[in-house]
Protein backbone atom coordinates (compact mmCIF):
# COMPACT_ATOMS: atom_id res chain seq x y z
CA UNK A 1 0.00 0.00 0.00
CA UNK A 2 1.21 3.35 -0.67
CA UNK A 3 1.43 6.11 1.60
CA UNK A 4 -0.26 9.10 1.47
CA UNK A 5 1.57 11.23 3.99
CA UNK A 6 5.09 10.88 5.59
CA UNK A 7 6.43 12.89 8.69
CA UNK A 8 10.01 12.37 9.59
CA UNK A 9 11.38 14.17 12.00
CA UNK A 10 9.44 17.11 12.03
CA UNK A 11 9.78 20.07 14.73
CA UNK A 12 8.12 23.21 15.17
CA UNK A 13 8.97 25.51 17.40
CA UNK A 14 6.89 28.76 18.26
CA UNK A 15 9.39 31.39 19.32
CA UNK A 16 12.11 29.49 21.79
CA UNK A 17 8.71 26.97 22.78
CA UNK A 18 9.39 23.18 20.80
CA UNK A 19 5.66 22.51 19.85
CA UNK A 20 6.62 19.53 18.05
CA UNK A 21 10.33 17.62 18.85
CA UNK A 22 11.07 15.11 16.14
CA UNK A 23 7.34 13.65 15.57
CA UNK A 24 7.52 11.06 13.01
CA UNK A 25 4.24 9.77 10.85
CA UNK A 26 3.09 7.73 8.26
CA UNK A 27 -0.66 7.37 6.86
CA UNK A 28 -1.12 4.83 4.64
CA UNK A 29 -3.38 5.67 0.92
CA UNK A 30 -7.23 5.02 1.61
CA UNK A 31 -6.75 4.80 6.01
CA UNK A 32 -7.95 6.79 8.60
CA UNK A 33 -5.73 7.60 10.92
CA UNK A 34 -5.75 9.47 14.30
CA UNK A 35 -4.14 11.33 16.90
CA UNK A 36 -5.01 11.77 20.31
CA UNK A 37 -3.74 13.69 23.07
CA UNK A 38 -4.32 16.32 25.78
CA UNK A 39 -4.06 19.81 25.13
CA UNK A 40 -0.53 20.94 24.24
CA UNK A 41 0.19 18.13 23.18
CA UNK A 42 0.65 19.09 19.80
CA UNK A 43 -1.49 16.88 17.63
CA UNK A 44 -3.25 19.97 16.29
CA UNK A 45 0.21 21.70 15.54
CA UNK A 46 1.13 18.74 13.35
CA UNK A 47 -2.13 18.68 11.77
CA UNK A 48 -1.41 22.83 11.00
CA UNK A 49 1.94 22.09 9.67
CA UNK A 50 1.04 19.31 7.51
CA UNK A 51 -1.74 22.11 5.87
CA UNK A 52 1.35 24.80 6.13
CA UNK A 53 -0.45 26.86 8.24
CA UNK A 54 2.79 26.31 11.56
CA UNK A 55 6.15 27.17 9.96
CA UNK A 56 8.51 23.84 9.97
CA UNK A 57 12.08 24.59 11.77
CA UNK A 58 13.03 20.88 10.36
CA UNK A 59 12.11 17.56 9.69
CA UNK A 60 10.43 16.57 6.53
CA UNK A 61 6.55 16.04 5.43
CA UNK A 62 5.89 14.30 2.01
CA UNK A 63 2.21 14.24 0.34
CA UNK A 64 1.56 11.56 -1.91
CA UNK A 65 4.97 10.78 -2.85
CA UNK A 66 5.84 14.92 -3.43
CA UNK A 67 8.38 16.58 -0.15
CA UNK A 68 7.08 19.76 0.47
CA UNK A 69 8.81 22.90 0.88
CA UNK A 70 8.10 26.07 2.56
CA UNK A 71 5.11 27.00 0.46
CA UNK A 72 2.55 24.26 -0.75
CA UNK A 73 1.03 25.49 -4.46
CA UNK A 74 -2.03 25.35 -5.78
CA UNK A 75 -1.88 21.36 -6.60
CA UNK A 76 -1.48 21.03 -2.69
CA UNK A 77 -4.62 22.40 -1.58
CA UNK A 78 -6.38 20.46 -4.79
CA UNK A 79 -4.99 17.14 -2.75
CA UNK A 80 -5.55 18.45 0.95
CA UNK A 81 -7.62 20.23 2.49
CA UNK A 82 -8.96 20.93 6.04
CA UNK A 83 -11.80 21.00 8.29
CA UNK A 84 -11.79 22.92 11.43
CA UNK A 85 -13.19 22.73 14.96
CA UNK A 86 -15.10 25.74 15.39
CA UNK A 87 -17.77 25.91 13.13
CA UNK A 88 -18.60 29.21 13.96
CA UNK A 89 -15.41 30.94 13.54
CA UNK A 90 -14.38 28.68 10.30
CA UNK A 91 -16.93 30.24 7.89
CA UNK A 92 -17.12 33.90 7.14
CA UNK A 93 -20.03 35.69 8.21
CA UNK A 94 -20.73 37.94 5.44
CA UNK A 95 -20.49 35.01 2.71
CA UNK A 96 -23.48 33.07 1.46
CA UNK A 97 -22.74 29.24 1.54
CA UNK A 98 -22.87 29.98 -1.98
CA UNK A 99 -20.29 32.56 -1.78
CA UNK A 100 -18.43 30.35 0.41
CA UNK A 101 -18.30 27.55 -1.92
CA UNK A 102 -17.33 29.32 -5.07
CA UNK A 103 -14.07 30.46 -3.50
CA UNK A 104 -12.08 27.62 -3.71
CA UNK A 105 -13.28 27.16 -7.31
CA UNK A 106 -12.51 30.38 -8.87
CA UNK A 107 -8.97 29.79 -6.75
CA UNK A 108 -8.82 26.79 -8.96
CA UNK A 109 -10.40 27.91 -12.34
CA UNK A 110 -13.24 25.27 -12.07
CA UNK A 111 -15.80 26.14 -14.81
CA UNK A 112 -18.68 23.81 -13.82
CA UNK A 113 -19.11 25.90 -9.97
CA UNK A 114 -23.12 25.80 -10.95
CA UNK A 115 -22.87 21.98 -10.50
CA UNK A 116 -20.25 21.20 -8.50
CA UNK A 117 -22.08 23.55 -5.77
CA UNK A 118 -24.99 21.71 -5.94
CA UNK A 119 -23.72 18.36 -6.08
CA UNK A 120 -21.32 18.92 -2.50
CA UNK A 121 -24.72 20.53 -0.50
CA UNK A 122 -26.58 17.24 -1.72
CA UNK A 123 -23.46 15.09 -0.46
CA UNK A 124 -23.52 16.82 2.76
CA UNK A 125 -27.55 16.39 3.49
CA UNK A 126 -28.21 20.27 3.23
CA UNK A 127 -30.26 20.58 0.26
CA UNK A 128 -30.44 23.48 -2.35
CA UNK A 129 -32.41 25.47 0.19
CA UNK A 130 -29.19 26.28 1.98
CA UNK A 131 -27.52 27.45 -0.99
CA UNK A 132 -28.27 31.68 -0.03
CA UNK A 133 -28.13 31.29 3.75
CA UNK A 134 -25.27 33.20 5.53
CA UNK A 135 -23.65 31.38 8.50
CA UNK A 136 -25.96 32.81 11.27
CA UNK A 137 -28.76 31.25 9.76
CA UNK A 138 -27.36 28.02 10.11
CA UNK A 139 -27.10 25.29 13.45
CA UNK A 140 -23.71 24.26 14.69
CA UNK A 141 -24.11 20.80 12.66
CA UNK A 142 -25.21 22.41 9.77
CA UNK A 143 -22.26 25.09 9.65
CA UNK A 144 -19.87 21.65 9.67
CA UNK A 145 -21.59 20.09 6.90
CA UNK A 146 -20.90 23.60 4.97
CA UNK A 147 -17.43 23.61 6.18
CA UNK A 148 -17.34 19.76 5.04
CA UNK A 149 -19.05 20.35 1.19
CA UNK A 150 -16.08 23.70 0.88
CA UNK A 151 -13.48 20.80 1.60
CA UNK A 152 -15.31 18.08 -0.52
CA UNK A 153 -15.70 20.33 -3.22
CA UNK A 154 -11.95 20.42 -5.13
CA UNK A 155 -12.17 16.15 -4.81
CA UNK A 156 -9.22 15.98 -2.06
CA UNK A 157 -7.52 12.77 -1.55
CA UNK A 158 -6.74 13.71 1.91
CA UNK A 159 -8.66 15.47 4.68
CA UNK A 160 -7.05 16.89 7.54
CA UNK A 161 -9.80 17.08 10.52
CA UNK A 162 -8.82 19.16 13.25
CA UNK A 163 -11.80 17.97 16.13
CA UNK A 164 -14.91 18.24 13.74
CA UNK A 165 -17.22 17.09 15.87
CA UNK A 166 -16.08 18.90 19.61
CA UNK A 167 -17.92 21.90 19.50
CA UNK A 168 -21.21 20.02 18.90
CA UNK A 169 -23.56 18.58 20.59
CA UNK A 170 -23.90 14.44 21.20
CA UNK A 171 -26.51 13.90 18.85
CA UNK A 172 -25.38 15.85 15.89
CA UNK A 173 -21.95 14.59 16.68
CA UNK A 174 -23.01 10.96 15.40
CA UNK A 175 -24.91 12.62 12.17
CA UNK A 176 -21.31 14.50 11.17
CA UNK A 177 -19.22 11.33 12.10
CA UNK A 178 -21.78 9.23 10.06
CA UNK A 179 -21.32 11.61 7.51
CA UNK A 180 -17.87 11.71 7.19
CA UNK A 181 -17.67 7.79 7.35
CA UNK A 182 -19.95 7.59 4.34
CA UNK A 183 -18.14 10.66 2.52
CA UNK A 184 -14.51 8.53 3.16
CA UNK A 185 -16.26 5.38 1.93
CA UNK A 186 -18.15 6.90 -1.33
CA UNK A 187 -14.72 8.92 -2.68
CA UNK A 188 -12.17 6.34 -0.89
CA UNK A 189 -10.36 9.82 0.81
CA UNK A 190 -7.35 9.28 3.04
CA UNK A 191 -8.35 10.86 6.83
CA UNK A 192 -5.70 12.28 9.37
CA UNK A 193 -7.80 13.03 12.04
CA UNK A 194 -7.35 14.82 15.58
CA UNK A 195 -9.33 14.78 18.35
CA UNK A 196 -9.16 14.69 22.81
CA UNK A 197 -11.59 11.82 23.14
CA UNK A 198 -10.25 7.93 22.93
CA UNK A 199 -13.91 6.96 21.81
CA UNK A 200 -14.29 8.75 19.11
CA UNK A 201 -10.96 7.86 16.97
CA UNK A 202 -11.30 4.19 17.86
CA UNK A 203 -14.34 4.75 16.49
CA UNK A 204 -13.56 6.35 13.23
CA UNK A 205 -9.86 5.60 13.00
CA UNK A 206 -7.95 2.08 11.91
CA UNK A 207 -4.48 3.06 13.59
CA UNK A 208 -3.76 6.04 15.92
CA UNK A 209 -0.93 7.71 17.89
CA UNK A 210 -1.12 9.25 21.16
CA UNK A 211 1.03 12.75 21.60
CA UNK A 212 2.48 14.26 24.76
CA UNK A 213 4.27 17.33 25.10
CA UNK A 214 4.93 17.15 21.56
CA UNK A 215 6.29 13.77 21.68
CA UNK A 216 4.41 10.73 20.47
CA UNK A 217 3.83 8.39 23.01
CA UNK A 218 2.72 5.33 21.46
CA UNK A 219 1.24 4.10 18.00
CA UNK A 220 -1.70 1.56 17.61
CA UNK A 221 -4.32 -0.15 15.74
CA UNK A 222 -7.91 0.64 17.05
CA UNK A 223 -8.27 -2.86 17.56
CA UNK A 224 -5.44 -2.80 20.25
CA UNK A 225 -6.77 -0.20 22.04
CA UNK A 226 -10.18 -1.60 22.53
CA UNK A 227 -8.52 -4.86 23.85
CA UNK A 228 -6.59 -2.74 26.46
CA UNK A 229 -3.41 -3.91 24.40
CA UNK A 230 -1.13 -0.43 25.62
CA UNK A 231 2.43 -0.32 26.37
CA UNK A 232 2.08 3.31 28.04
CA UNK A 233 0.87 4.17 31.32
CA UNK A 234 -0.08 7.63 29.52
CA UNK A 235 -2.14 6.16 27.17
CA UNK A 236 -3.24 3.84 29.92
CA UNK A 237 -4.33 6.73 32.16
CA UNK A 238 -6.48 8.19 28.97
CA UNK A 239 -8.27 4.81 28.95
CA UNK A 240 -9.58 4.95 32.03
CA UNK A 241 -10.31 8.11 32.14
CA UNK A 242 -12.44 8.31 29.30
CA UNK A 243 -14.84 5.79 31.02
CA UNK A 244 -16.06 8.04 33.21
CA UNK A 245 -15.70 9.24 36.85
CA UNK A 246 -15.08 6.26 39.43
CA UNK A 247 -16.02 6.90 43.57
CA UNK A 248 -13.15 5.86 45.63
CA UNK B 1 -35.19 13.86 54.29
CA UNK B 2 -36.10 16.92 53.97
CA UNK B 3 -35.78 19.02 51.08
CA UNK B 4 -32.90 21.95 50.99
CA UNK B 5 -34.41 23.40 47.30
CA UNK B 6 -37.83 23.20 46.16
CA UNK B 7 -39.03 24.05 42.56
CA UNK B 8 -42.49 23.76 41.13
CA UNK B 9 -43.57 24.78 37.73
CA UNK B 10 -40.36 27.10 36.87
CA UNK B 11 -40.69 29.06 34.26
CA UNK B 12 -37.64 31.40 32.44
CA UNK B 13 -38.81 34.10 29.60
CA UNK B 14 -36.88 36.17 27.61
CA UNK B 15 -38.53 38.46 25.32
CA UNK B 16 -36.87 39.34 21.59
CA UNK B 17 -38.10 41.07 18.89
CA UNK B 18 -39.61 38.24 17.12
CA UNK B 19 -42.33 37.60 20.35
CA UNK B 20 -41.21 35.90 23.93
CA UNK B 21 -38.82 32.52 24.33
CA UNK B 22 -40.03 30.21 27.02
CA UNK B 23 -35.96 29.09 27.48
CA UNK B 24 -37.29 27.17 30.81
CA UNK B 25 -41.11 25.90 30.66
CA UNK B 26 -42.58 24.56 33.82
CA UNK B 27 -39.60 22.55 35.38
CA UNK B 28 -40.32 21.35 39.01
CA UNK B 29 -37.61 18.97 40.96
CA UNK B 30 -36.70 19.02 44.74
CA UNK B 31 -32.90 18.82 45.89
CA UNK B 32 -32.09 17.31 49.24
CA UNK B 33 -28.25 16.80 50.41
CA UNK B 34 -27.35 14.70 47.10
CA UNK B 35 -26.04 15.02 43.99
CA UNK B 36 -28.61 15.85 41.36
CA UNK B 37 -27.44 15.98 37.56
CA UNK B 38 -28.91 18.05 35.06
CA UNK B 39 -28.25 17.37 31.56
CA UNK B 40 -29.88 18.31 28.50
CA UNK B 41 -28.58 19.46 24.78
CA UNK B 42 -27.50 23.05 24.11
CA UNK B 43 -30.55 25.02 24.36
CA UNK B 44 -32.43 22.63 26.69
CA UNK B 45 -32.55 24.82 29.57
CA UNK B 46 -30.34 23.31 32.20
CA UNK B 47 -28.20 26.28 32.32
CA UNK B 48 -31.13 28.99 32.58
CA UNK B 49 -32.50 26.35 35.16
CA UNK B 50 -29.26 26.71 37.73
CA UNK B 51 -28.96 30.88 36.82
CA UNK B 52 -32.55 31.47 37.93
CA UNK B 53 -32.00 29.73 41.38
CA UNK B 54 -28.62 31.42 41.70
CA UNK B 55 -30.67 34.48 40.32
CA UNK B 56 -28.26 35.29 37.63
CA UNK B 57 -31.11 36.04 34.95
CA UNK B 58 -30.24 38.58 32.84
CA UNK B 59 -32.64 41.40 34.05
CA UNK B 60 -34.83 41.43 30.77
CA UNK B 61 -35.85 37.66 31.32
CA UNK B 62 -39.01 37.30 33.20
CA UNK B 63 -39.05 34.32 36.18
CA UNK B 64 -42.44 32.83 37.55
CA UNK B 65 -42.40 29.50 39.53
CA UNK B 66 -45.43 28.42 41.77
CA UNK B 67 -42.42 27.50 44.37
CA UNK B 68 -38.92 28.17 44.25
CA UNK B 69 -37.40 27.83 47.76
CA UNK B 70 -34.32 27.30 49.40
CA UNK B 71 -34.17 26.14 52.88
CA UNK B 72 -38.11 27.24 53.12
CA UNK B 73 -36.93 30.96 52.11
CA UNK B 74 -39.23 32.02 48.79
CA UNK B 75 -36.22 33.34 46.11
CA UNK B 76 -38.74 35.00 44.12
CA UNK B 77 -40.03 36.84 47.51
CA UNK B 78 -37.13 38.45 49.16
CA UNK B 79 -35.11 41.59 47.99
CA UNK B 80 -32.06 42.09 46.04
CA UNK B 81 -30.02 42.30 48.95
CA UNK B 82 -30.84 39.64 50.54
CA UNK B 83 -30.39 37.34 47.58
CA UNK B 84 -27.07 38.59 47.77
CA UNK B 85 -26.45 37.41 50.94
CA UNK B 86 -27.45 33.99 49.96
CA UNK B 87 -25.67 34.44 47.04
CA UNK B 88 -21.70 33.08 47.62
CA UNK B 89 -22.50 31.91 51.07
CA UNK B 90 -25.54 29.48 51.39
CA UNK B 91 -25.63 29.09 48.23
CA UNK B 92 -22.48 28.60 45.77
CA UNK B 93 -21.98 28.66 41.26
CA UNK B 94 -18.75 26.86 39.70
CA UNK B 95 -18.90 28.29 36.21
CA UNK B 96 -17.32 26.32 33.04
CA UNK B 97 -14.38 28.09 32.27
CA UNK B 98 -11.99 29.61 34.84
CA UNK B 99 -10.49 31.82 32.42
CA UNK B 100 -13.40 33.58 31.98
CA UNK B 101 -15.35 33.69 35.40
CA UNK B 102 -12.37 34.93 37.37
CA UNK B 103 -10.81 37.91 38.06
CA UNK B 104 -8.16 38.65 35.80
CA UNK B 105 -6.68 41.43 37.62
CA UNK B 106 -6.87 40.08 40.78
CA UNK B 107 -4.23 37.71 42.49
CA UNK B 108 -6.37 33.85 43.29
CA UNK B 109 -6.05 34.84 46.86
CA UNK B 110 -7.33 38.29 47.43
CA UNK B 111 -10.39 36.56 45.35
CA UNK B 112 -11.04 34.31 47.92
CA UNK B 113 -10.36 36.51 50.89
CA UNK B 114 -13.06 38.75 49.29
CA UNK B 115 -15.78 36.24 49.04
CA UNK B 116 -15.00 35.41 52.92
CA UNK B 117 -14.90 38.72 53.75
CA UNK B 118 -17.97 39.58 52.08
CA UNK B 119 -20.21 37.00 54.19
CA UNK B 120 -17.84 36.87 57.36
CA UNK B 121 -16.92 39.13 60.04
CA UNK B 122 -13.06 37.78 59.97
CA UNK B 123 -9.44 39.75 60.33
CA UNK B 124 -7.09 39.88 57.28
CA UNK B 125 -4.83 37.39 59.03
CA UNK B 126 -7.24 34.74 59.85
CA UNK B 127 -8.95 35.04 56.29
CA UNK B 128 -5.76 34.61 54.37
CA UNK B 129 -5.10 31.36 57.11
CA UNK B 130 -8.25 30.17 55.96
CA UNK B 131 -8.02 30.54 52.28
CA UNK B 132 -4.62 29.11 52.44
CA UNK B 133 -6.28 25.96 54.22
CA UNK B 134 -8.95 26.48 51.90
CA UNK B 135 -6.41 25.99 48.48
CA UNK B 136 -4.75 22.92 50.43
CA UNK B 137 -7.99 21.04 50.84
CA UNK B 138 -9.04 21.61 46.87
CA UNK B 139 -5.16 19.54 46.37
CA UNK B 140 -2.91 22.15 45.25
CA UNK B 141 0.62 21.37 46.40
CA UNK B 142 1.91 24.58 47.19
CA UNK B 143 -1.25 27.17 48.50
CA UNK B 144 1.42 29.92 49.39
CA UNK B 145 2.93 30.51 45.96
CA UNK B 146 -0.52 30.10 43.87
CA UNK B 147 -2.29 32.65 46.42
CA UNK B 148 -0.02 34.97 44.86
CA UNK B 149 -0.67 34.31 41.32
CA UNK B 150 -3.32 35.86 39.09
CA UNK B 151 -5.62 33.63 37.03
CA UNK B 152 -4.10 33.96 33.66
CA UNK B 153 -0.83 32.06 35.20
CA UNK B 154 -2.21 29.04 36.35
CA UNK B 155 -3.57 26.00 34.35
CA UNK B 156 -7.03 25.59 33.67
CA UNK B 157 -7.34 22.28 35.89
CA UNK B 158 -5.36 24.76 38.69
CA UNK B 159 -7.94 27.33 37.80
CA UNK B 160 -11.07 25.52 38.48
CA UNK B 161 -9.84 24.06 41.86
CA UNK B 162 -9.09 27.66 42.59
CA UNK B 163 -13.04 28.45 42.17
CA UNK B 164 -14.18 25.17 43.75
CA UNK B 165 -11.93 26.97 46.87
CA UNK B 166 -13.27 30.00 46.73
CA UNK B 167 -16.84 28.79 46.28
CA UNK B 168 -16.66 26.36 49.47
CA UNK B 169 -14.61 29.04 51.54
CA UNK B 170 -17.96 30.42 52.81
CA UNK B 171 -19.42 26.86 53.44
CA UNK B 172 -22.54 26.78 51.46
CA UNK B 173 -24.95 24.32 52.00
CA UNK B 174 -26.09 24.08 48.30
CA UNK B 175 -23.66 24.22 45.32
CA UNK B 176 -24.44 24.66 41.82
CA UNK B 177 -21.90 23.49 39.19
CA UNK B 178 -22.49 24.40 35.44
CA UNK B 179 -20.34 22.22 33.18
CA UNK B 180 -17.14 22.36 35.82
CA UNK B 181 -15.16 20.17 33.59
CA UNK B 182 -15.84 20.88 29.90
CA UNK B 183 -12.82 22.96 29.46
CA UNK B 184 -10.66 20.54 30.83
CA UNK B 185 -8.54 17.81 29.81
CA UNK B 186 -9.85 14.28 30.46
CA UNK B 187 -7.33 13.33 33.13
CA UNK B 188 -7.53 16.42 34.74
CA UNK B 189 -11.52 16.70 34.76
CA UNK B 190 -11.52 13.40 36.70
CA UNK B 191 -8.97 15.04 39.13
CA UNK B 192 -11.18 18.07 39.72
CA UNK B 193 -14.58 15.81 39.78
CA UNK B 194 -12.71 14.06 42.75
CA UNK B 195 -12.13 16.85 45.01
CA UNK B 196 -15.87 18.21 44.31
CA UNK B 197 -17.12 14.36 45.16
CA UNK B 198 -15.37 14.31 48.55
CA UNK B 199 -15.83 18.05 49.96
CA UNK B 200 -19.47 17.70 48.55
CA UNK B 201 -19.95 14.72 50.64
CA UNK B 202 -17.48 15.87 53.53
CA UNK B 203 -19.45 18.46 53.69
CA UNK B 204 -23.09 17.49 53.30
CA UNK B 205 -23.78 19.68 50.84
CA UNK B 206 -26.80 19.45 47.57
CA UNK B 207 -25.17 19.62 44.61
CA UNK B 208 -26.83 19.85 41.09
CA UNK B 209 -24.68 18.78 38.61
CA UNK B 210 -25.26 20.79 34.98
CA UNK B 211 -24.09 18.95 31.97
CA UNK B 212 -24.47 18.10 28.73
CA UNK B 213 -22.32 14.89 28.97
CA UNK B 214 -25.13 11.66 30.05
CA UNK B 215 -22.05 9.65 30.32
CA UNK B 216 -20.16 11.18 32.82
CA UNK B 217 -23.12 12.84 35.25
CA UNK B 218 -24.79 9.27 35.83
CA UNK B 219 -21.00 8.23 36.93
CA UNK B 220 -20.80 11.22 38.93
CA UNK B 221 -23.96 12.08 40.47
CA UNK B 222 -26.93 9.98 42.83
CA UNK B 223 -30.09 11.29 40.55
CA UNK B 224 -30.28 12.40 37.03
CA UNK B 225 -32.65 15.14 35.38
CA UNK B 226 -32.97 15.15 31.54
CA UNK B 227 -34.31 17.84 29.93
CA UNK B 228 -34.92 18.63 26.54
CA UNK B 229 -36.90 22.20 25.18
CA UNK B 230 -36.84 23.61 28.27
CA UNK B 231 -38.72 20.80 30.58
CA UNK B 232 -38.30 17.96 32.61
CA UNK B 233 -38.66 14.71 29.71
CA UNK B 234 -37.07 12.00 32.49
CA UNK B 235 -35.99 11.72 36.20
CA UNK B 236 -34.37 8.71 37.14
CA UNK B 237 -32.13 7.61 39.73
CA UNK B 238 -28.19 7.30 38.02
CA UNK B 239 -27.99 3.38 38.38
CA UNK B 240 -30.78 2.92 36.31
CA UNK B 241 -29.81 4.88 33.57
CA UNK B 242 -29.67 1.77 31.61
CA UNK B 243 -33.67 1.38 32.04
CA UNK B 244 -34.57 4.50 30.60
CA UNK B 245 -38.12 4.95 29.11
CA UNK B 246 -37.86 8.45 27.18
CA UNK B 247 -36.67 7.81 23.53
CA UNK B 248 -34.56 11.45 23.99
CA UNK B 249 -32.97 9.95 26.98
CA UNK B 250 -31.93 6.21 25.10
CA UNK B 251 -31.37 8.45 21.80
CA UNK B 252 -28.68 10.55 23.51
CA UNK B 253 -27.17 7.49 25.48
CA UNK B 254 -26.82 5.42 22.47
CA UNK B 255 -25.44 7.96 19.91
CA UNK B 256 -22.12 8.59 21.44
CA UNK B 257 -19.29 5.96 19.95
CA UNK B 258 -17.88 3.70 23.01
CA UNK B 259 -14.58 1.87 22.83
CA UNK B 260 -15.04 -1.60 22.37
CA UNK B 261 -18.92 -1.48 21.27
CA UNK B 262 -19.03 -1.19 17.24
CA UNK B 263 -21.89 0.65 15.83
CA UNK B 264 -21.14 1.96 12.07
CA UNK B 265 -23.33 4.62 11.24
CA UNK B 266 -24.20 5.42 14.57
CA UNK B 267 -27.56 5.49 15.49
CA UNK B 268 -28.84 9.69 15.33
CA UNK B 269 -31.58 10.88 17.59
CA UNK B 270 -34.93 11.11 15.54
CA UNK B 271 -36.38 14.10 17.33
CA UNK B 272 -40.40 14.04 17.14
CA UNK B 273 -42.40 17.01 17.77
CA UNK B 274 -44.45 16.06 20.81
CA UNK B 275 -40.93 15.63 22.85
CA UNK B 276 -41.40 19.58 23.36
CA UNK B 277 -45.10 19.56 23.49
Amino acid sequence: MTSAITVDGLEVIFDRFRALKGVSLEVRSGESFGLVGESGSGKSTLLRAIAGLASVASGSITVNGKTLGARRDKAFYREVQMVFQDPYGSLHPRQTVDRLLQEPLAIHGFADGEKRIERALDEVGLGNGFRFRYAHQLSGGQRQRVAIARALILEPSILLLDEPTSALDASVQAEVLNLLEEVRRRRKLTFLMVSHDLAIVTHMCERLMVMQGGEAVENLTAAQLVAHRVTEDYTRNLLRASEGFVRV
Amino acid sequence: MSALLDVEDLRVTFPTRTGLIEAVRGVSFSLGRERLGIVGESGSGKSQTGRAIMGLTPPQARISARKLAFDGIDLLGISPRERRSLRGNRIAMILQDPKYSLDPVMSIGRQIVETLRTHEKVSKAEARERALAMLEAVQIRDPKRVFDLHPHEVSGGMGQRAMIAMMLIAGPEMMIADEPTSALDVTVQLDVLGILDRLVSERGMGLIFISHDLRLVSSFCDRVIVMYAGKVVEQLKASELGQAQHPYTRGLLNCMPRIGFERHPLPVLDRKPEWAA
